[in-house]
């Protein structure tokens, strides 16, 4: 049985700088279709469109063509803010995630309050703490003991971390994660995903993962999408996808994307 | 000396209601991440609405209140160049004060207005009783601090701290920012209308200039403030604090220069250069920073 379509994109246009010599269509008619559950990585050279892709979910601007569905619901038009309710994000930029010069159980009651009506009640409550405390000692990264520290002392790969714990944290039906170990050592990149992965496995969550490494590309997820010039041009999944070797994916680039393989370096990883 | 001393009250009681002031540029400044120049207009403003319903026979606490009302529509005002019309803040806030000079030009119906204690039954705040001023300024100050601390506790406060750190987090956390903004702006220019409005009482007079500079008054204390308390701790009421702790350092410096008879006219000169300083400094020391970690990669490779 099939899962029930949790992301609908269709015919998404979007053009930066219309009207000038500078125009540059970023997504030029992309269909998407995610069921619930689908762990997709998406891959794709520089400029490809990957970002503009996770923006136009996102809701950073209005799109110039085509419509975002999100479990049945038409966002196309909703602010950022309101849709941030359904989505959980992590950046490339580890300072992007989260308000360094606030603590981390501030972050973390920020993210716990997310779509819901703020007042004047208690920004966080005693009671929230002992969950918090829990959450973060399943990281390892030891930030159960530092709970009232602030944010910006943190290393990337602990931001990162804390992140997607504050992006999981309501249940978002799709999880959006831009190269978020791009920034990070390997080693530390290596434990933020192990980490994704079990975030996204244990709560069943749908999720793009965008990444320039074509290994992690392949190891992570049960689908795989490669972007060229604001479409996408390869979509594997289950056992295709689990059998795929990098090797593979080059040569279905440079055929995908009609030769033009020998200039897109970035692709390598 | 007796003399120096003697006028130390004063400058007590105006470093704490300049503290006033300087707690609202704390708001937009250290919280929003606004530099906001509404300020040196919504002093005037709240002096002028203060004064022009007091010698109307309005009460001084209701006047008062006005006063913190008349500040919050600047702010409002602000928000909408800044935020609907996308005009960047410092120019927003410049647009406001601007039209704050001509709007309290009107209110005042002229240059200035005077309240003399002496008239007006019920002013709280004067020179004349510099002691029973100051129980007030105490009073007033506690209160501020401890409205704040709560207020910006709350998951409302909390949304605007998050606001000013990071907006793209923010949204991304569901916060409408352009509300936030809204609701600091507003709070802020409140807060310093009502050190207009305790101003006016305490020197007997409304005037058209009386907020020129305001911005960098308040910023050379808030910098003060928290050298000051940097050492004894984070907490954020002790932070407040310390803007009133360095709003009152600054007017006792300034005490001082007048008794030393050296040049008053200088002090705003020295003001701007200190802030100036202050704000420099830490962006300078990362400029070397960062200048030396890159010899130290190329000295790596
Ligand atoms: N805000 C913007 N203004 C103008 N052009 C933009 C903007 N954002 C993206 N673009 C352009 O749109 C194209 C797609 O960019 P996008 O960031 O989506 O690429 P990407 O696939 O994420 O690449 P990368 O791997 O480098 O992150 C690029 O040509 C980029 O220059
Ligand atoms: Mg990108």
């Amino acid at each position: 049985m099939e899962n029930k379509v949790m992301l609908q994109l269709t015919g998404i246009v979007k053009k930066f700088n219309a009207g000038t010599v500078n125009e540059k269509v970023a997504l030029n008619g992309l269909d998407l279709t995610l069921h619930e559950g689908d762990f997709v990585t998406v891959i794709g050279g520089n400029g490809a469109g990957k970002s503009t892709m996770l923006n136009a979910i996102s809701g950073a601007w209005r799109v110039d063509g085509g419509t975002v569905v999100l479990d049945g619901q038409d966002i196309t038009s909703l602010p950022e803010y309101k849709r941030s309710i359904f989505l959980g994000r992590v950046f490339q930029d580890p300072m992007m995630g989260t308000a360094a010069d606030m603590q981390i159980e501030e972050n973390l009651a920020l993210a716990s309050r997310r779509g819901k009506r703020k007042t004047l009640a208690s920004g966080i409550r005693k009671a929230e703490r002992a969950g918090y405390r829990e959450m973060l000692s399943e990281l390892g990264l030891g930030l159960e003991d530092r709970l009232s520290v602030k944010v910006g002392t943190l290393s990337g790969g602990q931001r990162q971390a804390l992140t997607l714990l504050m992006a999981a944290m309501r249940e978002p039906k799709l999880l959006l994660l831009d190269e978020h170990t791009a920034a990070l050592d390997p080693k530390t990149a290596a434990k933020v995903l192990e980490i994704t992965d079990r975030i996204i496995n244990e709560r069943k969550l749908t999720a793009l993962m965008i990444t320039h490494n074509m290994k992690d590309a392949i190891a992570h997820g049960n689908r795989l999408i490669m972007m060229h010039e604001g479409r996408i041009i390869i979509d594997v999944c289950g056992e295709e996808k689990q059998k795929l070797t990098v090797e593979d994916l080059l040569g279905m680039f440079s055929k995908a994307a009609g030769g033009e393989f020998s200039n897109d370096r970035a692709i390598l990883s | 000396m007796g003399n120096f001393l003697g006028s130390m009250p004063g400058a007590v009681a105006q470093g704490l209601i300049w503290g006033i002031m300087a707690v609202g540029v704390y708001i937009t400044f250290r919280i929003l991440d606004i530099a906001d120049l509404t300020v040196d207009g919504s002093v005037c403003t709240g002096a002028a609405v203060c004064a022009v319903l007091v010698i109307n026979g309005v009460n001084v606490w209701v006047a008062m209140l006005a006063a913190l009302a008349a500040g919050i529509v600047a702010g409002c005002v602000t928000w909408f160049f800044h935020v609907v019309l996308g005009i960047p803040a410092i120019l927003a806030g410049i647009l406001t004060q601007l039209m704050l000079w001509s709007a309290n030009l009107k209110i005042m119906g002229g240059a200035n207005v005077a309240v003399s204690a002496r008239q007006f039954e019920g002013i709280v705040f004067t020179q004349m009783d510099v002691g029973g001023s100051l129980i007030w300024l105490a009073v007033t100050a506690a209160v501020i601090i401890g409205a704040l601390y709560l207020f910006f506790g709350t998951e409302i406060g909390c949304a605007i701290r998050a606001t000013g750190c990071n907006g793209v987090m923010s949204r991304a956390q569901g916060i409408n920012t352009n509300v936030m903004k809204l609701l600091g702006l507003a709070l802020s220019n409140g807060i310093v209308a009502l050190a207009g409005a305790v101003l006016c009482q305490y020197q007997g007079f409304s005037d058209i200039n009386m907020g020129k500079g305001a911005i960098v008054t308040g910023l050379a204390s808030v910098i003060i403030g928290e050298a000051v308390v940097r050492k004894i701790g984070k907490n954020f009421a002790l932070k407040l604090a310390g803007v009133f702790a360095g709003s009152v350092i600054y007017w006792i410096v300034y005490q001082t220069v007048v008794f030393l008879k050296l040049d008053t006219d200088l002090l705003k000169m020295l003001s701007a250069l200190l802030v100036a300083l202050f704000l420099g400094v830490p962006y300078l020391k990362k400029q070397l920073g960062m200048k030396s970690s890159r010899g130290g990669a190329a000295n790596g490779k």
